[in-house]
């Protein structure tokens, strides 16, 4: 037999070397630990010892001679992974372990582990193409832009600026991403939108109107100190398996309750301790259910709810309606199993709440993000370590997205559409505001008033194809969408697809940017012209910040030149802007180099506007530093116990108060009292009003306080609630004295006539918030959390059965919401949903569909099945059957079925995957699958050479009609279909 | 010396198969081979476990024993490698291995399978460490750089453990302590004629 036995001492620091010196020493333990996961704190007894031989480990270096490290961000999901590249020659060879990222550790999932091969490039679109009658055809950048500009003003004149549509991404950087908001506030539209809708707009929306700001309270790597762990609506095993590793470690060491609550028993619930079957669509009640054991025993948290909630008692009328009996005839769960569950939740605490897009895709989304909010406000699970409401978001940077306001109801960073919204903008962007007033279409109302469409939320992606497609007269705006400029966003993602097919062909210009064709350039066979594709950098292909779930924004460089023709995205915008005659006005601060604008000057710029929401701390130059300084942060407490950042958190997690120069640490937990504002704590914010009128049963009126009752945050002055500070506030205090002259002149600056009214938020000096915060206060008040969040159309959420129910018999008891226009355009859920029971549709369609998350894919999974190491793993699209559903069709696992949706006479050719993972009368698909239309394979719609390798039915083609009031998201999570074998 | 393993803790896979696109993306494996995959066992039901599979670079490996051209060896490390230059595609080594882990580029009988692939403990072969030829037959030698090998290294959730036996036994006895129970080190008696007791 052969022996080999390589000289390798003599080569490099090998692990046989290794190996032979920990005999010696023990030290080379330290390195070979590191990379097997364990924690760093469990080696601290190793620290002093020499580390000359690690050194030579680590020094040993990429595999090929004279290869660079850039770091980069995964951008496959909201984790935040450190992605290691190596490169030689400008290509990308290699890609290694980021151990010192205090999140990922080293670890990836398949998209992560797999990401290079996004850059090799096999199936990208190569160069800019353009449809001729039918055929795609090579043009030019320059052409592309020319013609796209011409077109784009043409329609201006004739249709007005909000018959263009802006579809955005989640997988901008936070620069493209403000970026890209601009553009549209520049062009003169509203509606401009990202994933963020059909994900988790009905979250931000929720959890906004209960607290405050709308994000993840928490934090991935905090759920380690959880001792109870609730899922709802998550698979996070699937869709965002990093996760896991703070999670399954929190479990084990903490011994914790992990309960899952699904449809389906996923590979999440694959691991805990509890699995919680629920009927699609019936999260209310599932949570009302397990308040009714907690109001009924007791296991309220009472001193939290008197001191920080609102409303509570209103929640209590309506959790009473929900006794176990009624319970478990909705949703199919045994009061036991719930009374178990809710005695975990409310008395093995800190308990957390983890929910996903199985929770938000419904017509009562924001109703569902709002009742988990209350089960943590009445358990007092909010604003500590090991609580919150830990809401994991999709892509990379649809956090970002979100907060720099790729949104139709919102400017950057949740400013709104206001008048003083807008004021502050324009001072931040130093154009006058009746520029920017000129840029809107103005409406006529029936009655003469005169409205300019500045104001008024746009349409949001659920709806574009009904704006294309509806009466114009019933579109109000000043016409139809007539073009979709679409930057990064897959066109399989929203239920309808034979509706947005017709979309699709009736518009007059079709623009998609990214870096491969997407569904967009497949799903209209019809369209014979018009439509132009440009080639888009990936991220990695970038420069640029993005904000994980954690709200913490990592700085990722540039790992290779864009390939082939490809464009960075914010050169496309400066193009087109160029184009279209605004790049002067929009460029006015920020430095363009060959037509790239500058990403640390866009980030400045969001800095300088960025006060509401804590975007103002991050400078490029800390967020650089702490990616280059990634080891000095633990990964427990994410802050760095030393070196240049010593005290920051990781990421400088919002808000992060303050200039750069203020030195705001970061906020990792929200409303987190046992801190000081000034080390990263906070309060609950009174943004809905100081007080509220009530009226009693007796027909009396009083007044009832909205801020905090009672309590403070850590070294707070004020040892109750406040309001919002304003320099009015600070002169009643007497703080004013404490601002700077240079501040106050700006402050003066803002608002010469009533400066008392400038408020922290639109003080661009930061002195409010730095002096409120000197004084222990939190910038936007001390104010009590909204159980009952009046002013939504549900103020205290209420069960709704979804459109398409498999229950008819519930609809009387639990209709959908009335009619009502919503952005714009007409919401007929009510009279849908009427209909359907009226003619039996769940007779016909007896199988509740739902859609989630494959491991291997993203999104509409464009990207992810053209990558050649994913798309082997996951080659069909399937729908997963019980075995009693197939037994009695005659479906054999394994076997092509056809499946039929509810509307559209739509059907969808799949294959069986007979598995008790669903309930009988439950199928489910992944959503990540394109290219295929009612069995037909659609691979030479796409240009040569750019078809995915791995084509299939779209689930969406089956989804149906549904829309949250607050927010248009769509309800892809419940519907109903028939199987039958093909 | 060191003896190189690899532990899959079956409570902590998520069957995420980041060790199966890291090691196409580490070695360039081509599609249709697979030198490490996920199995699933009791999928979709109540106690449904996953563990990823690999060569466990046995001891006294069936493999080695069953091969008609003697191409396998074992290094220093304990690592079983064999030379794609002597090795015939007959696919014995194929019946003989416990855990499934040859793999050919072709299908088809007496020789005509093309020469044997699996996983190399990112060890590379018996060309010279880290030379081109290396990497076209047998792909990156991490061992020779003093690296682990990539699947564990990336796996997400800590779950697959490579390097030195009785180190990762330990890393292993330690969770089990910790979590109060563990499901056993997969495949080990098989492989190494050993468990761990915990």
């Amino acid at each position: 037999m052969l022996t080999k036995r390589s000289e390798r001492q003599a080569r490099r620091g090998s692990l046989a070397a290794a190996v032979d010196s920990q005999a010696a020493g023990g030290f080379d333990r330290r390195t070979f630990l590191r990379r097997s996961g364990l924690v760093a704190g469990g080696l601290a007894a190793l620290g002093a010892l020499p580390l000359s031989s690690v050194r030579k480990a680590e020094a040993a270096g990429p595999a090929v001679a004279g290869a660079t490290i850039r770091k980069n961000i995964c951008t496959h999901c909201s984790v935040g992974c450190t992605l290691i590249a190596e490169v030689s020659n400008g290509v990308w060879v290699g890609q290694e372990p980021g151990w010192d990222s205090p999140i990922n550790r080293g670890s990836h999932c398949a998209k992560g582990a797999a990401t290079r091969e996004l850059v090799h490039g096999d199936r990208r679109l190569r160069y800019p193409m353009k449809l001729v009658n039918g055929q795609w055809t090579r043009i030019s950048w320059d052409v592309a832009i020319n013609e796209i500009g011409d077109k784009m003003m043409e329609i201006r004149a004739k249709s007005g600026a909000d018959s263009v549509y802006h579809l955005g991404s989640a997988k901008f950087t936070n620069e493209g991403a403000f970026l890209f908001r601009k553009f549209a506030a520049f062009w003169g539209t509203n509606s401009v939108d990202h994933q963020a809708r059909i994900c988790h707009s009905t979250t931000v929306a929720g959890v906004a109107n209960t607290w405050g700001y709308g994000a993840q309270t928490n934090s991935y790597t905090d759920i380690r100190n959880s001792k109870t762990i609730l899922f709802i609506g998550s698979n996070a095993a699937e869709a965002h398996p990093v996760s896991l590793q703070h999670i399954l470690e929190g479990k084990e060491s903490n011994r914790a309750n992990m309960i899952v609550m699904d449809p389906r028993m996923t590979r999440t619930a694959a691991h805990a301790t509890e699995y919680v079957r629920i009927r699609s669509g019936t999260d209310i009640p599932v949570i009302w259910g397990m308040l009714h054991h907690i109001f009924k025993n007791g296991w309220e948290d009472k001193q939290f709810i008197e001191q920080r909630v609102y409303g509570m008692d209103d929640i209590r009328k309506e959790v009473a309606k929900w006794t176990p009996e009624e319970v478990e005839r909705v949703t199919g769960v045994p009061g036991a199993q719930l009374e178990k569950v809710a005695k975990m939740f409310a008395t093995q605490k800190p308990s957390t709440l983890i929910w996903c897009m199985g929770s938000t895709q419904h017509t009562v989304g924001t109703a569902n993000v709002r009742a988990f909010c209350i089960a943590l406000l009445a358990t007092g699970n909010v604003g500590g370590p090991g609580m919150g409401a830990n809401i994991f978001r999709g892509h990379t940077n649809v956090q970002g997205a979100t907060d720099l306001g790729v949104d139709i109801a919102t400017l950057p960073l949740y400013y709104g559409l206001v008048e003083g919204a807008w004021r502050h903008w324009s001072r931040v962007w130093e154009v006058d505001y009746n520029w920017f007033a000129d840029r809107f279409d103005k409406t006529t109302a029936a009655d003469g008033k005169v409205t300019s469409t500045m104001n008024t939320p746009g349409i949001p992606s659920t709806r574009w194809f009904d704006a294309t497609l509806l009466d114009k007269k019933d579109v109000r705006q000043k016409d139809n969408v007539k073009a979709m400029f679409v930057m990064g966003h897959g066109g399989n993602t929203v239920t309808r697809v034979p509706q947005a097919q017709k979309g699709v062909e009736k518009l007059e210009l079709l623009v998609v940017c990214d870096p491969h064709p997407t569904t967009w350039a497949s799903m209209a066979p019809g369209r014979k012209n018009g439509t132009y594709l440009l080639p888009i950098a990936t991220s990695y292909e970038t420069n640029g910040s993005r904000t994980a779930s954690n709200r913490a924004l990592q700085w990722g460089e540039q790992i290779v030149k864009p390939i082939f023709e490809s464009k960075d995205d914010l050169e496309v915008m400066y193009l087109l802007a160029k184009k279209l005659g605004f790049a002067d006005q929009m460029f006015k601060n920020i430095k363009v180099e060959n037509n790239l604008p500058v990403p640390e000057d866009i980030l400045r710029e969001i800095n300088r506007g960025g006060f509401s929401t804590g975007y103002c701390g991050q400078s490029p130059e800390r967020l650089k530093s702490h990616m280059a300084n990634q080891k000095d942060f633990d990964m427990r407490t994410q802050r760095a116990a030393s070196g240049p950042n010593k005290g920051d958190y990781y990421g400088l997690p919002w808000p992060c108060w303050g200039t750069p120069e203020f030195k705001h640490p970061g906020t990792p937990l929200l409303y987190n009292t046992n801190l000081s504002i000034k080390e990263g704590g906070g309060t609950f914010r009174p943004r809905f009003g100081l007080e509220r009128e009530e009226t009693l049963p007796d027909g009396t009126k009083r007044k009832v306080s909205l801020l905090g009752n009672g309590y403070y945050s850590k070294d707070s002055e004020i040892k109750d609630g406040y309001p919002e500070f304003t320099l009015g506030v600070l002169k009643k205090l007497g703080w004013d004295k404490d601002l700077t002259e240079a501040e106050l002149a700006i402050i003066n600056k803002i608002n010469p006539t009533t400066p008392d009214s400038v408020s922290w938020a639109i003080d661009l000096s930061g002195g409010i918030q730095r002096v409120a915060i000197e004084h222990g206060c939190t910038p936007y008040g001390n104010g009590k959390a909204r159980a009952n969040a009046f002013g939504l159309p549900d103020p205290i959420p209420v069960h709704r059965e979804p459109i398409y129910t498999p229950r008819p018999d519930l609809v009387a008891k639990y209709p959908t919401l009335p009619n009502a226009v919503q952005f714009r355009v007409p919401n007929i859920g009510f009279d849908v949903q009427k209909a359907a029971v009226e003619k039996g549709i769940a007779k016909q369609f007896p199988l509740i569909l739902t859609s989630g998350r494959l491991v291997e894919y993203e999104g509409g999974g464009e990207e992810t099945r053209s990558n050649k190491w994913l798309a082997e793993l996951q080659q069909d699209m399937f729908v997963e059957i019980n075995p009693a559903d197939a037994a009695e069709r005659g479906i054999k696992d394994g076997a092509w079925v056809w499946v039929t949706g509810a509307e559209n006479n739509s059907k969808a050719k799949m294959k069986a995957l007979v598995t008790e993972r669903v309930g009988k009368g439950v199928t489910w698909s992944p959503f990540h699958f394109g290219g295929w239309f009612e069995g037909v394979d659609q691979r030479a719609n796409y240009p040569k050479g750019t078809d995915p390798i791995v084509l299939g039915e779209s689930v969406n083609s089956l989804t149906t009609y549904g829309f949250d009031p607050v927010t248009g998201m769509h309800e892809p999570k419940a519907t109903l279909c028939q199987v039958r074998a093909a | 010396m060191a003896r190189m393993k690899f532990l899959c803790d079956a409570d902590r896979c998520i069957e995420c198969n980041a060790c199966v696109t890291a090691c196409k993306n580490e070695h360039e494996v081509p599609w249709g081979i697979n030198r490490r995959r996920v199995v699933t066992i009791n999928d979709g039901k109540p106690g449904e476990r996953s563990v990823s599979m690999a060569c466990m670079h046995c001891t006294d490996a069936p493999c080695a024993a069953v091969c008609p051209v003697d191409c396998f060896y074992t290094t220093a490390d304990a690592v079983v490698l064999h030379s794609k230059d002597l090795c015939i595609g007959c696919g014995y080594c194929f019946y003989a291995c416990p855990f499934g882990a040859p793999q050919y580029p072709k299908v088809g009988n007496f020789g005509s399978r093309g020469k044997m692939d699996k996983c190399t403990f990112c060890a590379g072969g018996p060309e010279a460490d880290g030379s081109k030829e290396e990497y076209e037959k047998y792909g990156a030698n991490r061992l020779a750089e003093g690296k682990l090998p990539l699947c564990a290294e990336m796996c997400s959730t800590k779950s697959l453990l490579a390097g030195d036996g009785d180190v990762i036994a330990q890393i292993y006895k330690e969770r089990v302590s910790r979590r109060g129970y563990g499901s056993g080190a997969w495949g080990w008696q098989t492989a190494y004629r050993e468990t761990i007791a915990t």
